[in-house]
């Protein structure tokens, strides 16, 4: 950091200013007496006390919480799946359309992304002919309580969607990192593939499905566009409360509620950070002395 | 004997750890995008689903019909926004007011190509001097730059309302200072949707720059000074060309999602700097055209389908060189 020219540690400064500074204001503002958000009138903790009073914000939470765990694990099962064939399976028929469809749905624009879904949920739910006076043989009841309304399972099925794309990104990258030699031992002394995969490859890539998990647990957390092509009439997420509100005007509670989001995110990123760290420093300390055990 | 049956007619294991996630993404990502082509060729109907079969079945007779009209709402949109650009008589407003498609694909392009280029020129030098960074700092610094990427994006461009409105943070700062007598007119402006978007695309730009920048070798810097190179001559022959791929990465992972973004523009341009998405938002809900909203994203996709193969051929080539 010392070495650092001055020009640049000023650059560094404003950078970080222009990243903290709104998230700064949000904290300020949701310590303000007066409604009008940015007028000042008086340190007050009351706008915390109305987040906790709003049923509907609750009950919004509640859902995305609910929502944003369910997406992110299976989210994780698939993810570490698709990422794992990318990295160690090498060509199969299908292999570049499988890789164009694990990273295309991060950039893919979520508009099309959610109106294509939602367009394929209805089709499947004209085609079944869902009705509550015939309900039909298992498979149609089966279709019909997944997609004969939209709501928590369409959701969690375009969020999954979503976030496995992160996963397998992740995935794909620190398989790539690593050193096969591990596995391919376990092979060698005939260790069944499946059991390879979750004796030695899951636990070495653990570091990434916990970020996979985390990053995937934030963006359903988040999601508003997606969510409102997939909800129903009955089921409002926290993004869809926080957008309406914003909308209709100043909103305190929102920077309250901001700030509550941003000390848990804070105190979560550091740790988890820590922890990482020296899980991996941990691991490498171990690996070098596995290697330099097998050179002697 | 029962063993070799089941060996023969179940998938091998390796057919089935493919299958699980191939499947999922064929059914549940690329098998949707047919009914959106499928539905923009339908028109909107007061039913349920909201929009006429395109299949027709009457006795013995099957017909389909392929309606265009969607389509060509879009194109003679073009055709006279085209034309009214020649026509002395028609003023620039006039022309957007009647081409209100075309002028929010062209917001969309325009305003993402802008946040694309200011998010390269404030994401570069950041992820350089994080590269530069020892691995303590290095550490630190880059879980800065992500801690408000984990926040909430909805707050995120929420706390920019509260910044840039006519009695928000800036203006009472400035009018406080005496500098202004009026408050500026910032919110609801191409201004305060490109700033919105640079602050909430900066972590997809500063991530791929980063990863690249942090593998390049320290004696190449070392090897171009001890040559007589100047500070500013290693950058652009050294650096620069050494990091094209973390640009490129970057710049399409802002690009892309930039032109379909619907929330800040929502937000942020309140009415009156309209993205594509937004359109295809209103057709959808407000307008209850379904079979237009399908048509809108059918030709948003087509225009961002070269970026989306060019940015998934590099990343591919990426991969193969790490390999």
């Amino acid at each position: 950091m010392n070495k650092m020219p001055t020009a640049n540690k000023l650059f560094m400064l404003l950078g970080f200013f222009f990243l903290y500074a709104p998230i700064a204001s949000l904290i300020i503002y949701s310590f303000n007496e007066s409604r009008l958000v940015t007028v000042w009138g008086g340190f007050s903790l009351k706008w915390y006390g109305e987040m906790f009073n709003n049923d509907d914000l609750l009950a919004a939470a509640g859902l995305s919480f609910k929502i944003a765990f369910l997406a992110a694990t299976l989210a994780v099962v698939l993810g570490t799946v698709a990422g794992f064939v990318l990295a160690r399976f090498g060509a199969f028929r299908g292999h570049s359309l499988f890789a164009g469809l694990t990273t295309a749905p991060m950039v893919m624009p979520e508009v099309i992304v959610g109106l294509s879904m939602l367009l394929l949920f209805v089709s499947l739910q004209s085609s079944l002919g869902c009705s509550a006076d015939d309900p039909g043989g298992l498979f149609t009841r089966l279709g019909c309580w997944a997609f004969g309304e939209r709501g928590m399972i369409t959701i969690w099925i375009g969020h999954t969607t979503l976030c496995m794309a992160y996963v397998a990104v992740l995935v794909q990258a620190r398989l790539k990192e690593l050193d096969r030699s591990l596995e391919d031992a376990a092979m060698d002394l005939g260790c069944h593939p499946f059991k390879v995969f979750f004796v030695i490859t899951i636990p070495v890539i653990a570091p990434a499905l916990v970020s996979g998990w985390l990053l995937s647990f934030t963006l359903s957390l988040d999601d508003y566009v997606l969510t409102a092509f997939l909800s129903g009439p009955g089921s409002t997420t926290l993004p869809q409360w926080i957008f309406s509100s914003v909308r209709i005007g100043p909103t305190p509670e929102v920077n309250a509620l901001a700030t509550v989001v941003i000390v848990i995110v804070t105190v979560f990123v550091v740790i988890s950070n820590r922890l990482m760290l020296s899980a991996q420093a941990k691991r490498d300390r171990a690996m070098q002395a596995a290697f330099a055990g097998k050179t002697e | 004997m029962i063993k070799s049956l089941l060996h023969r007619w179940l998938p091998s294991g390796r057919t089935g750890v493919i299958a699980l996630p191939y499947f999922w993404l064929l059914f549940f990502f690329a098998l949707p995008f047919f009914f959106v082509l499928k539905i923009s060729f339908a028109q909107p109907d007061i039913a349920q689903p909201p929009y006429t079969p395109l299949v027709t079945q009457e006795e013995n007779t099957t017909t389909i019909v392929l309606d265009t009209t969607k389509y060509s709402t879009i194109l003679d949109e073009g055709k006279a926004f085209y034309h009214s650009l020649f026509d002395p008589e028609t003023t620039w407003e006039q022309a957007k007011e009647e081409s209100q498609y075309v002028v929010a694909y062209g917001n969309a392009i325009k305003l993402a190509l802008y946040t694309m280029l200011l998010t390269l020129l404030i994401g570069y030098p950041l992820a350089y001097n994080i590269a530069r960074a020892n691995e303590a700092t290095r550490n630190t610094l880059l879980m800065l730059v992500m801690i408000p990427f984990w926040t909430s994006f909805l707050l995120r461009v929420y706390a920019w309302i509260g910044i840039l409105k006519p009695n928000g943070v800036i203006n009472n700062v400035l009018m406080s200072m005496g500098l202004i007598d009026a408050p500026l007119e910032m919110l609801y402006t191409p201004f305060s949707v490109v700033i919105g978007m640079v602050y909430n695309y900066l972590p997809f730009m500063i991530l791929p720059l980063y990863s690249t920048l942090v593998k390049l070798d320290g004696r190449l810097f070392e090897a171009a000074a001890d040559l007589g190179a100047s500070k500013v001559t290693t950058f652009f022959r050294i650096t620069l060309p050494l990091s094209k791929a973390g640009i490129i990465a970057g710049c399409m992972m802002v690009f892309i999602p930039a032109v379909g973004e619907y929330v800040i523009p929502a937000l942020l341009g309140g009415g009156d700097v309209v993205f594509i998405g937004n359109k295809l938002m209103d057709d959808f809900g407000a307008n209850l055209d379904w079979p237009q909203a399908a048509a809108v994203a059918v030709v948003m996709l087509a225009l961002l389908i070269a970026p989306i193969i060019w940015f998934h051929r590099f990343e591919q080539k990426q991969q193969e060189a790490a390999q």
